[in-house]
């Protein structure tokens, strides 16, 4: 009982922290019909300044000031790299941004090296907030909580209750028709291309001492992030979040009991083979829940795809 | 056409070169590992230490047979076996008689095979297989051959040294197990199970999993799951950012018991860990610097960190493989009879640069040394590493760790 409450704070800090990635990307794509392959990338960016930041002038700066050069960089990205290429259809975009995040990576690589950075939460957070059944949680994930539900309320309202809002959710839907109003939708584009890496970039801060900081942190979670996408519905704030977060519990619990498949199969009436090292089904006997876990959000992707081929909130096809 | 002319007249220099560094008298010796990519740090750091090492213990001693010095050729391999047959094909080539590897066992596989049969069909050119740090018990197992040397305490040596020094502690009660899902995490957790079901049939195993290698985002479900199993200690042979994310995730969950560890240092882990590794990362190896054996042995560690500021010695034993091949030639009267340099390796007794004796032993050219137990701390840390405040201090040390362990090796001697 215990675990399940300690899994489910967990699961959450770990949702909140993907949907910051994902709304980004997902405000992107249904934007500009771009899967921004970078834009993990700009996440790891994000650690990496901040972490150079933090040498300086310590933690708390580094929360402000490196989420604004990532945005800078992904705004200038934009200007003067995707809106260049965007005239030759989606896949020249495409390949820009693979090409993008292979660049980025090998220039952290050349700036810090190839060993893990000693990226560190502010000493004033490195305490157990509370603690249940023996398990404690650190201070500074209640904190990620907080900047995470922050940001989703500040970007729900921008985009709800705002004039950029609404002029952005009409360019989302009608682009053409937005600009024959009079709106300069580059603009908007470039903005929102700016606003989007920003919030990569806060994660990439936050998650940085966390997750560790090192070369392949991108890779790590540069996929998850577009599964996300795929399952919340293109261009949706609410679906974003709903994915992230049933991504982050469906991971965190999968990990964390060891349901072994063999007594999956004997509920099911199946006979245990006696020699298992002849079986031909022996790894799905052997195979526990941990083993499986970090496929289960690409079942799920699949799932969806073809029975809500939208998402779970989106408007528009795939 | 001019091309073609071009390219063999720079082989014919290629050559000349060759040959003339050839009359040069030095000893070379072929360091194969990866220079580039992913473990590049590992493989620069090898290099480096293989290089001090050559010029402090031989060239400034006098060098081998009165006067030729060691040369170290470094190769990349791109941790790629098929990469390292290559390069162990051109320092064959080079006229190189002594190949030194390290990283993953895998490829040390591969080279010692290559290796023996190199050896079988050119029996008037062998070179020898000097494996530094590959710890596959195989290797001087079933596999084993005349021509390979590990200095290096295999896994099954750690294993052995670390459970007898958790087998002293009366209080440990219950252990968990965790580790990469490969052929050495599992390697790791079968030793642990039959050393710790031995030793101390009490101890009670609350888990044994793997997980995917490189792959774990977060690492917290599975420090939780340490936490709520109520285990006194955990064991692991993670290694790089899976060691860091997993230790780091153990400690924040609450975790106050050892986190028992076979390459939680060096290469930024040890900074990285910091404050909060302090007393709750062991780490089980050879070599370590704290308390420094002697004031040769600070000496040597001192210049070398002024060389090198950006590299450690984390693989101490590279000194004895140095020192020790000196001192075979010199016995052996020649650099180049490699049967006779083997000889003289087998059973020879080294007083390791780092306190303690090394034992080649001769029944499958596993070395036998001392074993340490030690903990990630900035106390009384006069040998740090990573440029940080940090470094492992021995706490326990099992002397000639394994000695006589039993071995299935068959030697054919020639």
């Amino acid at each position: 009982m215990e675990l399940i409450a300690i899994n489910i704070i967990d699961g959450l800090v770990t949702g909140l922290l993907l949907f910051m990635l994902s709304s980004g990307l997902t405000l992107i794509f249904s934007m500009m019909g771009v899967l921004n392959f970078a834009h993990a990338s700009f996440y790891m960016l994000g650690a990496y300044f901040a972490y150079q930041i933090s040498m300086y002038i310590g933690f708390w700066p580094g929360l402000v000031i490196a989420p604004l050069a990532v945005g800078i960089g992904g705004a200038l990205v934009e200007r003067y790299g995707l809106r260049r290429v965007h005239q030759y259809g989606h896949v020249p975009e495409l390949i820009f941004t693979f090409g993008l995040a292979l660049l980025i990576e090998e220039v952290v690589q050349f700036f810090w090296g190839k060993n893990q950075m000693a990226y560190e939460e502010p000493e004033i957070l490195q305490f157990a907030a509370f603690a249940i059944g023996g398990n404690s949680v650190p201070a500074y994930k209640v904190f990620m909580i907080f900047v995470s539900v922050g940001i989703f309320m500040g970007l729900l309202y921008v985009l709800t209750k705002t004039r950029v809002g609404m002029v952005i959710q009409a360019a989302l839907s009608y682009p053409r028709t937005v600009e024959a109003l009079g709106h300069n939708v580059p603009l908007v584009f470039m903005g929102v291309f700016g606003v989007g890496t920003a919030l990569a970039g806060v994660a990439g801060v936050i998650a940085g001492p966390v997750l560790g900081t090192f070369p392949g942190m991108a890779v790590l979670l540069g996929s998850i992030v577009f599964v996300t996408i795929v399952i919340g519905g293109l261009g949706s704030l609410w679906g974003a979040l709903i994915a992230s977060l049933l991504i982050g519990w469906l991971t965190t619990f999968a990990a964390s009991y060891n349901v072994e498949f063999e007594s999956i199969l004997l509920f099911f009436g199946l006979e245990k083979p006696e020699i298992m090292s002849e079986s031909a089904l022996r790894d799905i006997w052997t195979m526990t829940l941990p083993q499986i876990g970090p496929i289960l959000p690409y079942i799920l992707m699949i799932l969806i795809l073809v029975f809500r081929p939208y998402g779970l909130f989106g408007k528009r096809d795939v | 056409m001019k091309k073609l002319v071009k390219l063999m007249s720079a082989t014919m220099l290629a050559t000349a070169v060759g040959a003339f560094s050839a009359a040069a008298d030095t000893v070379k010796i072929a360091f194969i590992d990866p220079l580039s990519g992913p473990f590049a740090t590992t493989g620069s750091n090898g290099l480096a230490e293989y290089k001090f090492a050559a010029e402090e213990l031989v060239n400034k001693q006098g060098g081998v047979l009165g006067g030729q010095e060691f040369e170290i050729v470094a190769f990349d391999n791109k941790m790629s076996g098929k990469e390292s047959l290559i390069n162990v094909q051109v320092a064959i080539d080079q006229g190189i008689k002594f190949i030194a590897q390290g990283n993953s066992s895998g490829i040390a596989h591969a080279i010692t095979d290559a290796v023996d049969k190199h050896n079988r069909r050119n029996p008037d050119n062998r070179v020898l297989f000097l494996n530094y740090s590959a710890v596959d018990p195989a290797l001087t197992n079933d596999k084993c051959n005349f021509w390979h040397f590990r200095f290096d305490a295999n896994a099954d040596i750690k294993m052995d040294a670390l459970t007898d020094v958790m087998a002293q502690n009366k209080e440990l009660g219950k252990v968990y197990l965790i580790g990469q899902d490969y052929s050495f995490g599992k390697a790791v957790a079968a030793a642990a199970v039959r050393d710790l079901s031995s030793k101390r049939p009490d101890i009670e195993i609350v888990g044994n999993e793997l997980h995917p290698i490189g792959k774990v985002k977060d690492f917290t479900p599975y420090a939780r799951k340490i936490v709520s199993s109520g285990a006194d200690a955990v064991i692991t042979g993670n290694w790089g950012s899976d060691m860091v994310g997993l230790g780091k995730a153990i400690i924040e969950a609450g975790f106050e018991g050892p986190i028992y560890t076979y390459y939680a240092a060096s290469n930024g882990i040890t900074r990285t860990f910091g404050e909060a590794g302090k007393g709750s990362i062991y780490l089980v190896g050879e070599g370590f610097q704290n308390p420094p054996a002697s004031d040769r042995m600070s000496k040597y560690v001192e210049e070398f960190n002024a060389k090198y500021p950006d590299h450690d010695i984390s693989q101490a034993r590279i000194t004895n493989v140095v020192e020790m091949l000196a001192r075979a030639i010199d016995e052996a009267g020649s650099a180049t009879d490699v049967v006779k340099i083997a000889y003289a390796l087998e059973g020879m007794e080294h007083d390791s640069l780092w306190g303690g004796k090394v034992f080649m032993r001769p029944d499958d050219h596993q070395a036998i040394q001392n074993v340490h137990v030690g903990v990630h701390t900035d106390e009384d840390m006069k040998h740090p590493l990573d440029n940080s405040p940090y470094g492992i201090y021995s706490t326990s040390m099992v002397e000639m760790a394994s000695a006589n362990s039993p071995t299935s090796c068959k030697m054919k001697r020639p």
